[in-house]
Protein backbone atom coordinates (compact mmCIF):
# COMPACT_ATOMS: atom_id res chain seq x y z
CA UNK A 1 0.00 0.00 0.00
CA UNK A 2 1.37 3.15 -1.18
CA UNK A 3 2.46 5.76 1.63
CA UNK A 4 -0.88 8.59 2.38
CA UNK A 5 1.33 11.68 2.12
CA UNK A 6 2.66 10.13 -1.27
CA UNK A 7 -0.85 9.52 -2.60
CA UNK A 8 -1.38 13.52 -1.34
CA UNK A 9 1.74 14.87 -3.24
CA UNK A 10 0.83 12.85 -6.53
CA UNK A 11 -3.20 14.28 -5.88
CA UNK A 12 -1.32 17.71 -5.80
CA UNK A 13 0.31 17.70 -8.75
CA UNK A 14 -2.43 15.85 -10.83
CA UNK A 15 -4.76 18.97 -9.42
CA UNK A 16 -2.04 21.42 -11.00
CA UNK A 17 -2.19 19.42 -14.37
CA UNK A 18 -5.94 20.09 -14.33
CA UNK A 19 -5.61 23.74 -13.89
CA UNK A 20 -2.47 24.22 -15.94
CA UNK A 21 -4.69 21.59 -18.84
CA UNK A 22 -8.05 23.86 -18.64
CA UNK A 23 -6.45 27.12 -18.66
CA UNK A 24 -4.27 26.22 -21.60
CA UNK A 25 -7.01 25.35 -23.54
CA UNK A 26 -9.33 27.96 -22.34
CA UNK A 27 -12.13 25.34 -21.91
CA UNK A 28 -12.97 21.90 -19.48
CA UNK A 29 -14.58 21.46 -16.17
CA UNK A 30 -11.83 21.92 -13.29
CA UNK A 31 -14.10 21.86 -10.69
CA UNK A 32 -15.54 18.05 -10.82
CA UNK A 33 -11.92 17.08 -11.91
CA UNK A 34 -10.56 19.09 -8.74
CA UNK A 35 -12.76 17.74 -6.82
CA UNK A 36 -12.28 13.88 -7.71
CA UNK A 37 -8.24 14.15 -7.69
CA UNK A 38 -7.78 12.61 -4.43
CA UNK A 39 -9.75 9.36 -5.33
CA UNK A 40 -8.68 8.81 -8.93
CA UNK A 41 -5.28 9.74 -7.72
CA UNK A 42 -5.44 6.90 -5.50
CA UNK A 43 -7.48 4.19 -7.66
CA UNK A 44 -4.54 4.27 -9.92
CA UNK A 45 -1.63 4.56 -7.62
CA UNK A 46 -3.04 2.09 -5.03
CA UNK A 47 -6.13 0.55 -4.94
CA UNK A 48 -6.37 -1.16 -8.62
CA UNK A 49 -4.13 -3.53 -10.25
CA UNK A 50 -3.68 -2.56 -13.14
CA UNK A 51 -0.70 -2.41 -16.18
CA UNK A 52 -0.10 0.70 -18.48
CA UNK A 53 0.74 -1.12 -20.82
CA UNK A 54 -2.41 -0.97 -22.34
CA UNK A 55 -4.83 -3.44 -23.67
CA UNK A 56 -8.00 -2.53 -24.51
CA UNK A 57 -9.28 -5.73 -23.23
CA UNK A 58 -8.00 -5.54 -19.62
CA UNK A 59 -8.06 -9.62 -19.08
CA UNK A 60 -6.50 -9.92 -15.41
CA UNK A 61 -6.15 -6.45 -14.89
CA UNK A 62 -8.87 -4.02 -12.66
CA UNK A 63 -10.39 -1.44 -15.10
CA UNK A 64 -11.70 1.91 -14.63
CA UNK A 65 -14.58 3.52 -16.70
CA UNK A 66 -15.25 7.42 -16.26
CA UNK A 67 -19.03 7.84 -16.78
CA UNK A 68 -19.25 11.47 -16.29
CA UNK A 69 -16.77 12.13 -18.90
CA UNK A 70 -16.92 16.17 -18.85
CA UNK A 71 -14.11 15.62 -16.25
CA UNK A 72 -11.49 14.37 -18.60
CA UNK A 73 -8.84 16.62 -17.09
CA UNK A 74 -8.46 14.21 -14.18
CA UNK A 75 -8.39 11.40 -15.88
CA UNK A 76 -6.05 12.20 -18.50
CA UNK A 77 -3.82 13.85 -15.42
CA UNK A 78 -3.73 10.53 -14.03
CA UNK A 79 -3.23 8.01 -16.87
CA UNK A 80 -0.40 10.16 -17.94
CA UNK A 81 1.06 10.26 -14.55
CA UNK A 82 0.82 6.70 -14.03
CA UNK A 83 2.62 5.88 -17.29
CA UNK A 84 -0.49 5.28 -20.12
CA UNK A 85 1.35 8.02 -22.36
CA UNK A 86 3.68 10.82 -21.84
CA UNK A 87 3.03 13.59 -19.18
CA UNK A 88 3.51 16.34 -21.74
CA UNK A 89 0.58 14.99 -23.67
CA UNK A 90 -0.91 16.63 -21.06
CA UNK A 91 -0.30 19.90 -23.32
CA UNK A 92 -2.51 18.87 -26.30
CA UNK A 93 -5.46 18.45 -24.69
CA UNK A 94 -8.61 19.42 -26.29
CA UNK A 95 -6.65 21.06 -29.27
CA UNK A 96 -6.69 19.67 -32.74
CA UNK A 97 -5.33 16.70 -33.57
CA UNK A 98 -4.93 15.40 -29.95
CA UNK A 99 -5.60 12.20 -28.65
CA UNK A 100 -6.46 14.06 -25.82
CA UNK A 101 -10.23 14.89 -27.07
CA UNK A 102 -12.08 17.16 -24.84
CA UNK A 103 -14.01 14.13 -23.48
CA UNK A 104 -12.88 10.90 -23.52
CA UNK A 105 -12.77 8.53 -26.65
CA UNK A 106 -11.17 5.97 -28.38
CA UNK A 107 -11.31 6.70 -31.68
CA UNK A 108 -7.70 8.31 -31.30
CA UNK A 109 -6.18 5.24 -29.06
CA UNK A 110 -5.13 6.95 -26.05
CA UNK A 111 -4.28 4.03 -23.95
CA UNK A 112 -6.43 3.89 -20.72
CA UNK A 113 -9.82 5.17 -22.30
CA UNK A 114 -11.74 2.03 -23.33
CA UNK A 115 -15.32 3.77 -24.04
CA UNK A 116 -16.22 7.18 -25.33
CA UNK A 117 -18.38 9.08 -22.83
CA UNK A 118 -19.38 12.54 -22.20
CA UNK A 119 -23.34 12.01 -23.42
CA UNK A 120 -24.10 11.46 -19.22
CA UNK A 121 -25.72 8.08 -18.53
CA UNK A 122 -24.19 5.43 -20.03
CA UNK A 123 -20.85 4.73 -18.45
CA UNK A 124 -22.39 2.48 -15.71
CA UNK A 125 -24.13 0.06 -18.14
CA UNK A 126 -20.87 -0.41 -19.53
CA UNK A 127 -19.05 -0.83 -16.40
CA UNK A 128 -21.73 -3.75 -15.62
CA UNK A 129 -21.33 -5.20 -19.11
CA UNK A 130 -17.46 -5.22 -18.44
CA UNK A 131 -17.80 -6.68 -15.14
CA UNK A 132 -20.34 -9.05 -16.68
CA UNK A 133 -17.02 -10.04 -19.13
CA UNK A 134 -14.99 -10.72 -16.92
CA UNK A 135 -17.16 -12.92 -15.22
CA UNK A 136 -17.70 -15.10 -18.33
CA UNK A 137 -13.93 -15.08 -18.24
CA UNK A 138 -13.34 -16.04 -14.99
CA UNK A 139 -11.01 -13.51 -14.34
CA UNK A 140 -11.46 -12.40 -10.96
CA UNK A 141 -10.31 -8.66 -11.13
CA UNK A 142 -12.43 -5.99 -10.76
CA UNK A 143 -14.39 -2.94 -12.57
CA UNK A 144 -14.40 0.32 -11.15
CA UNK A 145 -16.53 3.36 -12.25
CA UNK A 146 -17.13 6.67 -11.54
CA UNK A 147 -20.61 9.10 -11.93
CA UNK A 148 -21.54 12.36 -11.25
CA UNK A 149 -24.37 12.95 -8.77
CA UNK A 150 -26.53 15.00 -11.57
CA UNK A 151 -26.06 12.14 -13.68
CA UNK A 152 -28.34 10.30 -11.47
CA UNK A 153 -30.70 12.28 -13.00
CA UNK A 154 -30.59 9.90 -16.54
CA UNK A 155 -33.06 7.44 -16.77
CA UNK A 156 -30.39 4.65 -18.11
CA UNK A 157 -28.53 5.10 -14.58
CA UNK A 158 -31.63 3.26 -12.81
CA UNK A 159 -31.81 0.32 -15.50
CA UNK A 160 -28.15 -0.19 -15.09
CA UNK A 161 -28.56 -0.24 -11.00
CA UNK A 162 -31.72 -2.88 -11.48
CA UNK A 163 -29.73 -4.93 -13.50
CA UNK A 164 -26.79 -4.71 -11.65
CA UNK A 165 -28.17 -6.09 -8.49
CA UNK A 166 -30.95 -8.42 -9.92
CA UNK A 167 -27.86 -10.00 -11.99
CA UNK A 168 -25.46 -10.13 -8.74
CA UNK A 169 -22.82 -7.91 -10.48
CA UNK A 170 -20.66 -8.33 -7.34
CA UNK A 171 -17.26 -7.75 -8.95
CA UNK A 172 -18.15 -3.95 -9.46
CA UNK A 173 -17.23 -1.09 -7.39
CA UNK A 174 -19.45 2.70 -8.75
CA UNK A 175 -18.52 5.54 -7.13
CA UNK A 176 -21.09 8.76 -7.29
CA UNK A 177 -19.32 11.49 -7.17
CA UNK A 178 -21.22 13.51 -4.28
CA UNK A 179 -20.30 16.88 -4.95
CA UNK A 180 -24.07 18.29 -4.59
CA UNK A 181 -23.37 21.15 -7.54
CA UNK A 182 -24.25 20.71 -11.11
CA UNK A 183 -24.57 23.37 -14.28
CA UNK A 184 -27.55 24.83 -13.19
CA UNK A 185 -26.92 25.34 -9.49
CA UNK A 186 -27.11 22.90 -6.31
CA UNK A 187 -28.25 19.07 -7.18
CA UNK A 188 -30.94 20.08 -4.06
CA UNK A 189 -32.30 22.88 -5.91
CA UNK A 190 -32.47 21.39 -9.01
CA UNK A 191 -33.40 17.13 -8.34
CA UNK A 192 -33.42 16.69 -4.86
CA UNK A 193 -32.15 13.10 -4.00
CA UNK A 194 -33.44 12.92 -0.55
CA UNK A 195 -31.85 9.94 0.87
CA UNK A 196 -29.39 8.79 -1.70
CA UNK A 197 -28.75 5.95 1.03
CA UNK A 198 -31.90 4.58 1.56
CA UNK A 199 -32.68 4.52 -2.36
CA UNK A 200 -29.64 2.78 -3.46
CA UNK A 201 -29.81 -0.21 -0.66
CA UNK A 202 -32.92 -0.01 -1.69
CA UNK A 203 -32.23 -1.15 -5.03
CA UNK A 204 -29.72 -4.23 -4.04
CA UNK A 205 -26.52 -2.46 -3.84
CA UNK A 206 -24.41 -2.63 -0.71
CA UNK A 207 -23.83 0.98 0.07
CA UNK A 208 -20.37 3.01 1.32
CA UNK A 209 -19.90 6.25 2.31
CA UNK A 210 -16.27 7.96 1.75
CA UNK A 211 -14.90 11.53 2.35
CA UNK A 212 -13.55 11.68 -1.46
CA UNK A 213 -10.79 14.30 -0.69
CA UNK A 214 -9.46 13.21 2.68
CA UNK A 215 -7.11 10.44 1.29
CA UNK A 216 -6.84 8.55 4.17
CA UNK A 217 -10.48 7.96 4.32
CA UNK A 218 -10.46 7.04 0.17
CA UNK A 219 -7.62 4.48 0.68
CA UNK A 220 -9.91 3.07 4.08
CA UNK A 221 -13.16 3.11 2.27
CA UNK A 222 -11.84 1.37 -1.54
CA UNK A 223 -10.30 -1.21 0.53
CA UNK A 224 -13.71 -2.11 2.33
CA UNK A 225 -15.19 -1.79 -0.96
CA UNK A 226 -12.94 -4.62 -2.33
CA UNK A 227 -13.61 -6.47 0.39
CA UNK A 228 -17.22 -6.12 -0.02
CA UNK A 229 -16.93 -7.66 -3.60
CA UNK A 230 -17.67 -11.53 -4.36
CA UNK A 231 -20.70 -11.88 -1.93
CA UNK A 232 -23.39 -11.45 -4.22
CA UNK A 233 -24.19 -7.37 -4.49
CA UNK A 234 -22.38 -4.80 -6.48
CA UNK A 235 -20.90 -2.25 -4.24
CA UNK A 236 -21.67 1.59 -4.41
CA UNK A 237 -20.20 4.23 -2.70
CA UNK A 238 -20.83 7.62 -2.00
CA UNK A 239 -18.46 9.66 -2.20
CA UNK A 240 -18.22 13.33 -0.80
CA UNK A 241 -16.28 15.62 -2.59
CA UNK A 242 -16.39 19.50 -3.09
CA UNK A 243 -16.57 20.55 -6.45
CA UNK A 244 -13.21 22.60 -6.85
CA UNK A 245 -11.73 20.89 -3.79
CA UNK A 246 -7.45 22.44 -3.40
CA UNK A 247 -8.27 25.87 -5.26
CA UNK A 248 -9.84 28.04 -2.82
CA UNK A 249 -11.77 30.35 -5.32
CA UNK A 250 -13.18 27.76 -6.75
CA UNK A 251 -14.24 25.46 -3.62
CA UNK A 252 -17.87 25.28 -2.48
CA UNK A 253 -19.99 26.54 -6.10
CA UNK A 254 -21.49 25.22 -9.28
CA UNK A 255 -19.91 28.59 -10.59
CA UNK A 256 -16.24 26.40 -11.57
CA UNK A 257 -18.08 23.10 -13.34
CA UNK A 258 -17.28 24.42 -17.16
CA UNK A 259 -15.10 27.47 -16.58
CA UNK A 260 -11.12 28.02 -17.15
CA UNK A 261 -9.49 30.18 -15.30
CA UNK A 262 -7.47 33.25 -16.54
CA UNK A 263 -3.72 33.87 -16.25
CA UNK A 264 -3.90 35.48 -12.94
CA UNK A 265 -6.30 33.02 -11.33
CA UNK A 266 -4.17 30.48 -12.76
CA UNK A 267 -1.40 31.61 -10.72
CA UNK A 268 -3.37 31.96 -8.03
CA UNK A 269 -4.29 28.09 -7.56
CA UNK A 270 -0.94 27.30 -9.00
CA UNK A 271 0.51 28.82 -5.50
CA UNK A 272 -1.97 26.29 -3.46
CA UNK A 273 -0.59 23.57 -4.80
CA UNK A 274 2.57 22.50 -4.61
CA UNK A 275 4.21 21.10 -7.50
CA UNK A 276 5.73 17.76 -6.69
CA UNK A 277 6.41 14.90 -9.50
CA UNK A 278 7.49 18.28 -12.25
CA UNK A 279 5.06 20.39 -14.17
CA UNK A 280 4.58 18.75 -17.78
CA UNK B 1 -35.85 -13.67 -66.32
CA UNK B 2 -34.06 -15.91 -64.34
CA UNK B 3 -36.71 -18.43 -62.07
CA UNK B 4 -36.01 -18.71 -58.53
CA UNK B 5 -37.43 -21.48 -56.80
CA UNK B 6 -39.50 -20.82 -53.71
CA UNK B 7 -38.07 -23.17 -50.84
CA UNK B 8 -40.57 -22.89 -48.33
CA UNK B 9 -42.27 -19.69 -46.78
CA UNK B 10 -40.55 -18.53 -43.38
CA UNK B 11 -39.79 -15.58 -41.39
CA UNK B 12 -36.57 -13.53 -41.67
CA UNK B 13 -36.26 -13.30 -37.79
CA UNK B 14 -36.30 -16.96 -38.01
CA UNK B 15 -33.27 -16.88 -39.67
CA UNK B 16 -31.87 -14.86 -37.36
CA UNK B 17 -32.33 -16.97 -34.52
CA UNK B 18 -31.10 -19.86 -37.00
CA UNK B 19 -27.82 -18.06 -37.26
CA UNK B 20 -27.01 -17.10 -34.01
CA UNK B 21 -27.65 -20.50 -32.58
CA UNK B 22 -24.65 -21.63 -35.69
CA UNK B 23 -22.52 -18.82 -34.36
CA UNK B 24 -22.81 -19.69 -30.56
CA UNK B 25 -22.31 -22.71 -31.51
CA UNK B 26 -19.03 -21.90 -33.75
CA UNK B 27 -17.63 -19.27 -31.63
CA UNK B 28 -17.54 -19.33 -27.54
CA UNK B 29 -17.37 -15.54 -27.31
CA UNK B 30 -21.10 -14.92 -28.54
CA UNK B 31 -23.16 -13.50 -26.21
CA UNK B 32 -26.79 -12.71 -26.63
CA UNK B 33 -28.95 -9.84 -24.72
CA UNK B 34 -32.66 -9.75 -25.33
CA UNK B 35 -35.22 -6.65 -24.31
CA UNK B 36 -38.13 -8.99 -22.77
CA UNK B 37 -38.62 -10.24 -26.35
CA UNK B 38 -36.95 -13.45 -26.55
CA UNK B 39 -39.66 -14.71 -28.35
CA UNK B 40 -40.61 -12.32 -30.64
CA UNK B 41 -36.97 -11.92 -31.94
CA UNK B 42 -35.76 -15.50 -32.22
CA UNK B 43 -33.57 -15.84 -29.69
CA UNK B 44 -35.22 -18.58 -27.62
CA UNK B 45 -33.13 -21.13 -29.23
CA UNK B 46 -29.75 -19.85 -28.75
CA UNK B 47 -30.96 -19.13 -25.00
CA UNK B 48 -31.70 -22.66 -24.45
CA UNK B 49 -28.91 -24.03 -25.94
CA UNK B 50 -26.74 -21.34 -24.11
CA UNK B 51 -28.22 -20.34 -21.27
CA UNK B 52 -24.87 -18.84 -19.29
CA UNK B 53 -24.45 -16.27 -22.28
CA UNK B 54 -27.74 -15.07 -22.45
CA UNK B 55 -28.91 -12.28 -20.75
CA UNK B 56 -32.18 -11.09 -20.07
CA UNK B 57 -32.08 -7.12 -19.55
CA UNK B 58 -35.94 -6.78 -19.12
CA UNK B 59 -37.68 -3.34 -20.90
CA UNK B 60 -34.42 -1.85 -20.63
CA UNK B 61 -32.73 -0.97 -24.01
CA UNK B 62 -30.43 2.14 -23.38
CA UNK B 63 -29.11 -0.07 -20.87
CA UNK B 64 -29.10 -3.28 -23.23
CA UNK B 65 -26.51 -0.88 -25.52
CA UNK B 66 -24.32 -0.58 -23.00
CA UNK B 67 -24.21 -3.42 -21.40
CA UNK B 68 -22.95 -5.03 -24.96
CA UNK B 69 -20.20 -2.27 -25.29
CA UNK B 70 -19.02 -3.07 -21.98
CA UNK B 71 -19.23 -7.05 -22.77
CA UNK B 72 -17.18 -6.24 -26.23
CA UNK B 73 -14.52 -4.57 -24.23
CA UNK B 74 -14.00 -8.02 -22.54
CA UNK B 75 -13.87 -9.90 -25.90
CA UNK B 76 -17.34 -10.58 -26.19
CA UNK B 77 -19.69 -10.42 -29.38
CA UNK B 78 -23.01 -9.26 -28.60
CA UNK B 79 -25.69 -9.55 -30.24
CA UNK B 80 -28.88 -7.45 -28.77
CA UNK B 81 -32.11 -8.07 -29.71
CA UNK B 82 -35.36 -6.18 -29.82
CA UNK B 83 -37.95 -4.47 -32.11
CA UNK B 84 -36.08 -2.17 -34.94
CA UNK B 85 -37.65 0.81 -33.57
CA UNK B 86 -36.38 0.00 -29.56
CA UNK B 87 -33.20 -1.21 -31.48
CA UNK B 88 -32.22 1.95 -32.92
CA UNK B 89 -34.50 5.42 -32.51
CA UNK B 90 -35.30 4.92 -28.97
CA UNK B 91 -31.42 4.16 -28.37
CA UNK B 92 -29.63 6.61 -31.04
CA UNK B 93 -27.37 8.37 -28.45
CA UNK B 94 -26.45 5.18 -26.76
CA UNK B 95 -26.08 3.40 -30.21
CA UNK B 96 -23.51 6.78 -31.17
CA UNK B 97 -21.25 6.87 -28.41
CA UNK B 98 -21.09 3.64 -26.68
CA UNK B 99 -20.86 1.39 -29.90
CA UNK B 100 -20.53 3.44 -32.96
CA UNK B 101 -17.80 6.44 -31.86
CA UNK B 102 -15.59 3.82 -29.34
CA UNK B 103 -15.82 1.02 -32.64
CA UNK B 104 -17.28 -1.66 -30.40
CA UNK B 105 -18.06 -5.09 -32.01
CA UNK B 106 -21.47 -4.85 -30.70
CA UNK B 107 -24.52 -6.61 -33.33
CA UNK B 108 -27.59 -4.27 -33.04
CA UNK B 109 -30.27 -7.44 -34.07
CA UNK B 110 -33.46 -6.11 -34.81
CA UNK B 111 -36.38 -7.06 -35.86
CA UNK B 112 -40.31 -6.29 -36.66
CA UNK B 113 -38.45 -3.88 -39.43
CA UNK B 114 -41.03 -1.48 -41.54
CA UNK B 115 -44.61 -2.05 -42.19
CA UNK B 116 -45.01 -5.27 -42.51
CA UNK B 117 -44.72 -5.40 -38.90
CA UNK B 118 -48.46 -5.42 -39.62
CA UNK B 119 -51.17 -4.92 -37.00
CA UNK B 120 -49.26 -3.29 -33.57
CA UNK B 121 -49.14 0.05 -36.30
CA UNK B 122 -47.13 3.31 -36.58
CA UNK B 123 -45.85 3.21 -33.24
CA UNK B 124 -43.62 -0.01 -33.61
CA UNK B 125 -43.37 0.28 -37.51
CA UNK B 126 -39.90 2.08 -37.82
CA UNK B 127 -39.31 3.05 -41.25
CA UNK B 128 -36.44 5.37 -40.52
CA UNK B 129 -33.67 3.04 -38.95
CA UNK B 130 -31.62 2.39 -41.79
CA UNK B 131 -31.22 6.42 -42.07
CA UNK B 132 -30.31 6.62 -38.83
CA UNK B 133 -27.93 3.31 -38.31
CA UNK B 134 -26.12 4.22 -42.24
CA UNK B 135 -25.14 7.89 -40.78
CA UNK B 136 -23.14 6.64 -38.04
CA UNK B 137 -19.61 6.02 -38.78
CA UNK B 138 -18.18 2.84 -38.41
CA UNK B 139 -21.44 1.30 -38.39
CA UNK B 140 -22.53 -1.14 -40.92
CA UNK B 141 -26.40 -1.87 -42.16
CA UNK B 142 -27.20 -5.00 -43.40
CA UNK B 143 -30.87 -5.40 -44.43
CA UNK B 144 -31.21 -9.57 -45.69
CA UNK B 145 -34.06 -10.38 -47.89
CA UNK B 146 -34.68 -14.20 -46.66
CA UNK B 147 -34.99 -16.66 -44.37
CA UNK B 148 -31.40 -17.79 -46.02
CA UNK B 149 -30.03 -14.86 -46.49
CA UNK B 150 -30.64 -13.51 -42.44
CA UNK B 151 -29.25 -16.56 -41.52
CA UNK B 152 -25.98 -16.80 -43.00
CA UNK B 153 -26.03 -13.16 -42.48
CA UNK B 154 -26.15 -13.41 -38.94
CA UNK B 155 -23.24 -16.06 -39.06
CA UNK B 156 -21.65 -13.39 -41.33
CA UNK B 157 -21.49 -10.56 -38.76
CA UNK B 158 -20.27 -12.91 -36.05
CA UNK B 159 -16.70 -13.27 -37.71
CA UNK B 160 -16.83 -9.55 -38.53
CA UNK B 161 -14.78 -7.23 -36.24
CA UNK B 162 -16.95 -4.05 -35.84
CA UNK B 163 -20.08 -2.81 -35.15
CA UNK B 164 -23.24 -3.83 -37.00
CA UNK B 165 -27.22 -3.19 -37.41
CA UNK B 166 -28.69 -6.41 -38.81
CA UNK B 167 -32.48 -5.77 -39.80
CA UNK B 168 -35.27 -8.23 -40.46
CA UNK B 169 -38.97 -8.88 -39.98
CA UNK B 170 -42.06 -10.26 -38.72
CA UNK B 171 -43.57 -11.83 -41.71
CA UNK B 172 -43.44 -14.92 -43.44
CA UNK B 173 -42.22 -14.86 -46.95
CA UNK B 174 -40.72 -16.62 -50.16
CA UNK B 175 -37.17 -18.27 -48.72
CA UNK B 176 -35.77 -18.64 -51.90
CA UNK B 177 -31.89 -18.04 -51.28
CA UNK B 178 -29.18 -20.82 -51.23
CA UNK B 179 -29.27 -22.24 -47.88
CA UNK B 180 -25.66 -22.87 -47.85
CA UNK B 181 -25.08 -19.39 -49.34
CA UNK B 182 -22.07 -17.75 -48.43
CA UNK B 183 -23.00 -14.33 -47.05
CA UNK B 184 -20.13 -11.46 -48.41
CA UNK B 185 -20.89 -8.36 -46.28
CA UNK B 186 -20.46 -5.31 -48.95
CA UNK B 187 -21.05 -7.47 -52.08
CA UNK B 188 -23.93 -6.71 -54.12
CA UNK B 189 -26.19 -10.36 -55.18
CA UNK B 190 -27.03 -10.08 -58.57
CA UNK B 191 -30.53 -11.51 -59.01
CA UNK B 192 -30.92 -10.97 -62.54
CA UNK B 193 -29.13 -9.90 -65.71
CA UNK B 194 -30.70 -7.42 -67.66
CA UNK B 195 -30.24 -4.29 -69.54
CA UNK B 196 -33.13 -2.30 -70.20
CA UNK B 197 -33.53 -0.68 -66.19
CA UNK B 198 -31.39 -1.22 -62.86
CA UNK B 199 -33.64 -2.48 -59.95
CA UNK B 200 -32.29 -2.05 -56.86
CA UNK B 201 -33.73 -3.71 -53.70
CA UNK B 202 -33.22 -4.96 -50.39
CA UNK B 203 -35.35 -6.68 -47.61
CA UNK B 204 -38.69 -8.30 -48.16
CA UNK B 205 -38.96 -5.65 -51.44
CA UNK B 206 -36.41 -7.91 -53.30
CA UNK B 207 -39.02 -10.85 -53.81
CA UNK B 208 -41.50 -8.60 -55.05
CA UNK B 209 -38.83 -6.99 -57.44
CA UNK B 210 -38.33 -10.60 -58.68
CA UNK B 211 -42.47 -10.49 -59.35
CA UNK B 212 -42.28 -7.42 -61.05
CA UNK B 213 -39.30 -8.80 -63.29
CA UNK B 214 -41.31 -11.54 -64.48
CA UNK B 215 -44.43 -8.90 -65.22
CA UNK B 216 -42.02 -6.83 -67.16
CA UNK B 217 -40.54 -9.81 -68.84
CA UNK B 218 -43.70 -10.06 -70.50
CA UNK B 219 -43.94 -6.54 -71.32
CA UNK B 220 -40.56 -7.11 -73.23
CA UNK B 221 -38.84 -5.45 -71.02
CA UNK B 222 -35.54 -6.78 -69.42
CA UNK B 223 -34.71 -5.60 -65.72
CA UNK B 224 -31.68 -6.60 -63.99
CA UNK B 225 -32.55 -6.87 -60.16
CA UNK B 226 -29.58 -6.53 -57.74
CA UNK B 227 -30.33 -7.00 -54.10
CA UNK B 228 -28.58 -4.12 -52.05
CA UNK B 229 -28.15 -6.20 -48.65
CA UNK B 230 -25.68 -4.03 -47.30
CA UNK B 231 -26.87 -1.06 -47.46
CA UNK B 232 -23.28 0.95 -46.00
CA UNK B 233 -20.99 0.18 -47.00
CA UNK B 234 -22.76 0.12 -50.64
CA UNK B 235 -21.53 -2.24 -53.23
CA UNK B 236 -20.95 0.97 -55.00
CA UNK B 237 -18.92 -0.68 -58.28
CA UNK B 238 -21.72 -2.92 -58.65
CA UNK B 239 -24.54 0.19 -58.64
CA UNK B 240 -22.53 2.02 -61.06
CA UNK B 241 -21.44 -1.27 -63.05
CA UNK B 242 -25.28 -1.55 -63.84
CA UNK B 243 -26.43 2.28 -64.28
CA UNK B 244 -23.60 2.22 -66.94
CA UNK B 245 -25.10 -0.52 -69.03
CA UNK B 246 -29.55 0.56 -68.08
CA UNK B 247 -29.42 4.36 -67.67
CA UNK B 248 -32.22 4.81 -64.99
CA UNK B 249 -33.26 2.59 -61.99
CA UNK B 250 -35.61 1.82 -59.59
CA UNK B 251 -35.33 1.46 -56.29
CA UNK B 252 -37.16 -0.61 -53.60
CA UNK B 253 -37.22 -0.93 -49.73
CA UNK B 254 -39.58 -1.12 -46.82
CA UNK B 255 -38.43 2.28 -45.37
CA UNK B 256 -38.73 6.78 -45.66
CA UNK B 257 -37.56 7.76 -48.95
CA UNK B 258 -35.23 10.34 -46.88
CA UNK B 259 -32.08 7.89 -46.00
CA UNK B 260 -32.97 5.20 -46.88
CA UNK B 261 -31.23 2.65 -49.76
CA UNK B 262 -32.63 4.66 -52.58
CA UNK B 263 -31.08 8.11 -51.33
CA UNK B 264 -27.71 5.94 -50.90
CA UNK B 265 -28.53 5.46 -54.48
CA UNK B 266 -29.03 8.82 -55.38
CA UNK B 267 -26.30 10.29 -53.55
CA UNK B 268 -23.95 8.02 -55.39
CA UNK B 269 -25.11 8.62 -59.36
CA UNK B 270 -25.51 12.34 -58.64
CA UNK B 271 -21.22 12.03 -57.62
CA UNK B 272 -21.04 9.95 -60.72
CA UNK B 273 -23.29 9.23 -63.39
CA UNK B 274 -26.94 11.01 -62.92
CA UNK B 275 -29.40 8.81 -64.13
CA UNK B 276 -33.03 9.19 -63.50
CA UNK B 277 -33.93 7.61 -60.35
CA UNK B 278 -37.50 6.12 -59.14
CA UNK B 279 -37.46 5.21 -55.67
CA UNK B 280 -40.67 2.55 -54.01
CA UNK B 281 -40.66 3.73 -50.47
CA UNK B 282 -42.55 5.63 -48.12
CA UNK B 283 -43.21 8.75 -48.89
CA UNK B 284 -42.91 10.62 -45.15
CA UNK B 285 -45.53 9.46 -43.52
CA UNK B 286 -46.11 7.29 -40.86
CA UNK B 287 -47.75 3.85 -41.12
CA UNK B 288 -51.04 2.06 -39.80
CA UNK B 289 -52.56 -0.97 -38.52
CA UNK B 290 -53.61 -3.31 -40.89
CA UNK B 291 -52.44 -7.29 -42.71
CA UNK B 292 -48.61 -6.76 -44.02
CA UNK B 293 -50.09 -7.56 -47.52
CA UNK B 294 -52.23 -4.68 -47.80
CA UNK B 295 -49.87 -1.96 -46.07
CA UNK B 296 -47.68 -2.86 -49.13
CA UNK B 297 -50.41 -2.43 -51.38
CA UNK B 298 -51.89 1.04 -49.51
CA UNK B 299 -48.10 2.81 -49.21
CA UNK B 300 -47.28 1.86 -52.92
CA UNK B 301 -44.64 -0.97 -52.05
CA UNK B 302 -46.34 -3.61 -53.81
CA UNK B 303 -45.22 -5.52 -56.86
CA UNK B 304 -47.23 -3.68 -58.94
CA UNK B 305 -45.73 -0.23 -57.49
CA UNK B 306 -42.38 -1.39 -58.77
CA UNK B 307 -43.26 -2.22 -62.63
CA UNK B 308 -45.34 1.26 -62.69
CA UNK B 309 -42.09 3.15 -61.47
CA UNK B 310 -40.11 0.81 -63.82
CA UNK B 311 -42.39 2.08 -66.74
CA UNK B 312 -41.67 5.54 -65.67
CA UNK B 313 -38.35 5.94 -64.55
CA UNK B 314 -37.54 4.52 -68.54
CA UNK B 315 -40.12 7.04 -69.93
CA UNK B 316 -37.82 9.60 -68.19
CA UNK B 317 -34.83 8.22 -70.07
CA UNK B 318 -36.07 8.40 -73.03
Amino acid sequence: MAEINELKRTASQVRRDIVRMVHGCKSGHPGGSLGCADFLTALYFDIMKHNPEFKMDGKGEDIFFLSNGHISPVFYSVLARSGYFPVKELATFRQLNSRLQGHPATAEHLPGVRIASGSLGQGVSVAVGAAQAKKLNNDTSLVYALMGDGEMQEGQIWEALMYAAHNKVDNLILTIDFNKQQIDGSTVEIMGFDDITAKISSFGWQVLHMNGNDMADVVKVMNEAKAACGKGKPVFVIMKTEMGQGVDFMMGSHKWHGVAPNDEQLASALKQLDETLGDY
Amino acid sequence: MKHYEIFDKKDTRSGFGAGLLEAGKSNSEVVALCADLTGSVKMDAFKAAFPERFFQVGIAEANMIGLAAGMSIGGKIPFTGTFANFSTGRVFDQIRQSVAYSNKNVKICASHAGLTLGEDGATHQILEDIGLMKMLPNMTVINPCDYNQTKAATMAIAAYNGPVYLRFGRPVVPNFTAPDQKFQIGKAWMVNEGKDVSIFATGHLVWKAIEAGHILAEKGIDAEIINIHTIKPLDETAVLKSVAKTKCVVTAEEHQRHGGLGDSICQLLARNTPAPVEMVAVNDSFGESGVPEDLLKKYKLDTPDIVEAVLKVMSRRG
